[in-house]
């Protein structure tokens, strides 16, 4: 250990130039990542200034002329915009309120499971839906959801006599949409937990239960306090998405029966920009969504940080 | 991965409270493996079954009525081996520059005697926080001439911050420093440490990023649906969109239409020769993945620790 840090220091001590010219080679290994994201990322994020200009296709991002906040203006006039904002917080709110315990819940019962081959038989297969492709996600809902066949509606059968049109009546959307993703990202999440919760030191578990505390007492005074540190991390970045409900799935599931409940940020921002080529006014869809973001994750930080001292940044 | 073992109790008694944790972490294990599972072995059985009894809504678990004609006419179906085609060379190129480009940056933020690596790292998060949204982005792409171009589908996300992180922390906390140092006295370039000391050391963590990048590129579509329109291009998940979810299924697989019998017989059979087309798009990723499992669990772990 003093060995490495020993070395360490050695190397820091060196002069600045040497450690520069010694070192050429680590600014050509990290040139290609530097490349792809000021190509990739960064030009686009100064790209986004046709938010606040009039984009020609003729005279590109730089040439096209400024109408300063135009666009801003027509967003806050827009009827439907409210309706889209609300469908996007919505969505996002009953997937958290629903798929941010169902991880949790489900990790605590896999680490009390004794038997470490049914522990590992469950965790193997609860990861299995995570790699299953967003198409042939909706694809599979739509086959359990078939009128004629669907095993969903066996069972809806079986108790209400009559069949539920689950896909087809827009009142079904966002609970299809937040089931399904709990179906299939539940088991990959308690990844992280699982791991918070190996790193629990058995001490602390047998002093409890000397002291007499019962395992059910043992795993909401150790185990939970153990995750809560990953716990509050995960929920600020998921807060911090609050406004970035994925494309696809949204996407892949819209029918014009349920556009109304279903039509969120980044489909509108697809719709308006790729289809209807409204370049610029799709990019300040983009950018007022962008900046959101960006508030509710600082928003989120400091909310925790100020509650029990864990934070992202 | 295995969790902390728990505490034995073989000696003990089992109070009751002890058997209720007991009852409560298996019947919540067997409900997420059958909620699980279920949904695949039906989708596996019905691909096998005879289309008739599928569309009647007849199985349930087992496959009825075996048969291999939906098995026959997918292989025959030449949009999805095109897409297959598609995909497969997406991956390959894909996962082959994301490592190529990931690796030697996270060594060289991994390095303490990287002058300005905290200012790289600002550079590659920031990325993370803030983006120029679709409209920016494809507009420079479309600068670039990669619009419509197979090249955005292997050079779209060749760096994510996240592997990189995940690299960067592997390469600090498992290659030795004496080590390095110790090539250095020996003569080695840093090309050369990298090559035959640092790489053949991080075998593991190469393996993780792989399958995660693979298994992104196997299964992605957004990036398909916005850029690219030219149908010999197409990657098999846009392919399995048209099939499974807008219902384009060509006409001309299916041959002439005489008979009322006979249009009721290939309506059944594009019903259930959907199921089969789940398997085939999905099996690869699913086949694999048990056998790869402790990979990507190791690769959350490493990540995990310093997100």
């Amino acid at each position: 250990m003093s060995q490495t840090t020993m070395t360490a220091q050695s190397i820091r001590r060196q002069p600045v130039l040497r450690r520069l010219t010694r070192n050429y080679e680590l600014y050509l290994f990290a040139l290609p990542a530097v490349v792809y994201f000021v190509l990739f990322c960064y030009a686009p994020m100064f790209g986004v200034q046709i938010a606040f200009k009039n984009f020609k296709p003729n005279l590109g991002i730089w040439g096209s002329p400024w109408v300063g906040l135009k666009h801003f203006q027509r967003i806050t006039t827009l009827p439907s915009f409210l309706q889209i904002v609300r469908n996007t917080l919505a969505l996002s709110l009953y997937q958290l309120a629903v798929g941010f315990p169902v991880p949790v819940v489900l990790a605590l019962c896999i680490n009390e499971m004794r038997s470490s081959k049914i522990r590992r038989t469950v965790q193997t297969v609860s990861y299995a839906p995570y790699f299953i492709s967003t198409v042939v996600l909706v694809s599979l809902l739509e086959i359990f959801c078939n009128e004629h066949y669907g095993v969903l509606n066996a069972l809806a059968r079986a108790f209400r006599q009559e069949t539920i049109p689950f896909l087809t009546r827009q009142q079904y959307f966002r609970g299809m949409y937040v089931l399904s993703g709990v179906w299939q990202g539940a088991g990959w999440s308690t990844i992280v937990y699982l791991s918070a919760l190996t790193s629990i030191d058995p001490e602390l578990h047998e002093s409890a239960m000397i002291d007499g505390a019962s395992r059910l007492q043992r795993v909401w005074h150790i185990n939970m306090p153990c995750i809560l540190p990953t716990l509050s991390l995960l929920f600020i970045l998921q807060v911090g998405g609050l406004m970035s409900i994925g494309f696809e799935k949204v996407f892949l599931m819209q029918k014009d029966i349920n556009i109304e409940l279903s039509e969120v940020i980044s489909t509108y921002v697809y719709k308006q920009g790729l289809q209807k080529l409204q370049y610029s006014f799709s990019a300040a869809v983009g950018l007022f969504n962008s900046v959101v973001n960006c508030l509710l994750l600082v928003l989120t930080n400091t909310v925790t940080r100020s509650l029990n001292g864990n934070s992202l940044f | 991965m295995r969790p902390a073992a728990p505490v034995k109790h073989k000696r003990l008694i089992r109070s009751k409270d002890d058997r209720i944790v007991d009852f409560i972490a298996y019947a919540v294990g067997a409900l997420v493996v059958l909620v699980t599972l279920y949904p695949l072995v039906f989708v596996v059985s019905a691909s096998f079954s005879d289309p008739a009894r599928v569309i009647n809504g007849e199985i349930t678990l087992l496959p009825k009525g075996f048969t291999l004609e939906g098995y026959k006419r997918i292989l025959n179906y030449s949009l999805i081996w095109k897409g297959y085609r598609n995909t497969f060379l997406y991956t390959l190129f894909g996962t082959s520059v994301n490592l190529a480009v990931t690796l030697p940056a996270a060594y060289a933020l991994s390095r303490r005697d990287f002058i300005g690596r905290n200012a790289l790292t600002a550079f590659f998060a920031f990325t993370m926080f803030f983006s120029g949204g679709l409209i920016p982005t494809y507009l420079v792409m479309k600068t670039l001439r990669l619009v419509n171009s197979p090249l955005i589908m292997v050079f779209m996300g060749a760096v994510s911050v996240w592997n990189t992180v995940i690299a960067r922390t592997f390469f600090q906390g498992n290659i030795p420093l004496e080590l390095q140092e110790a090539a250095y006295l020996d003569g080695c370039s840093t090309t050369q440490l990298f090559l035959r000391v640092v790489l053949p050391l991080a075998k593991p963590i190469i393996a993780v990023l792989a399958l995660f990048c693979a298994v992104g590129h196997w299964n992605s579509y957004f990036n398909a649906l916005i850029y690219l329109s030219n149908a010999n291009t197409y990657p098999l998940q846009i392919f399995l969109r048209n099939i499974l979810i807008l219902n384009q299924m060509d006409a001309m697989m299916m041959g002439d239409p005489d008979s009322m019998e006979f249009l009721l017989r290939m309506m059944q059979l594009k019903e259930s020769m959907k199921f089969g087309i789940v398997v085939v798009a999905s099996v690869p990723v699913l086949a694999l993945y048990p056998f790869l499992q402790k990979y990507f669990v190791k690769g959350m772990m490493v990540g995990a620790l310093k997100g």
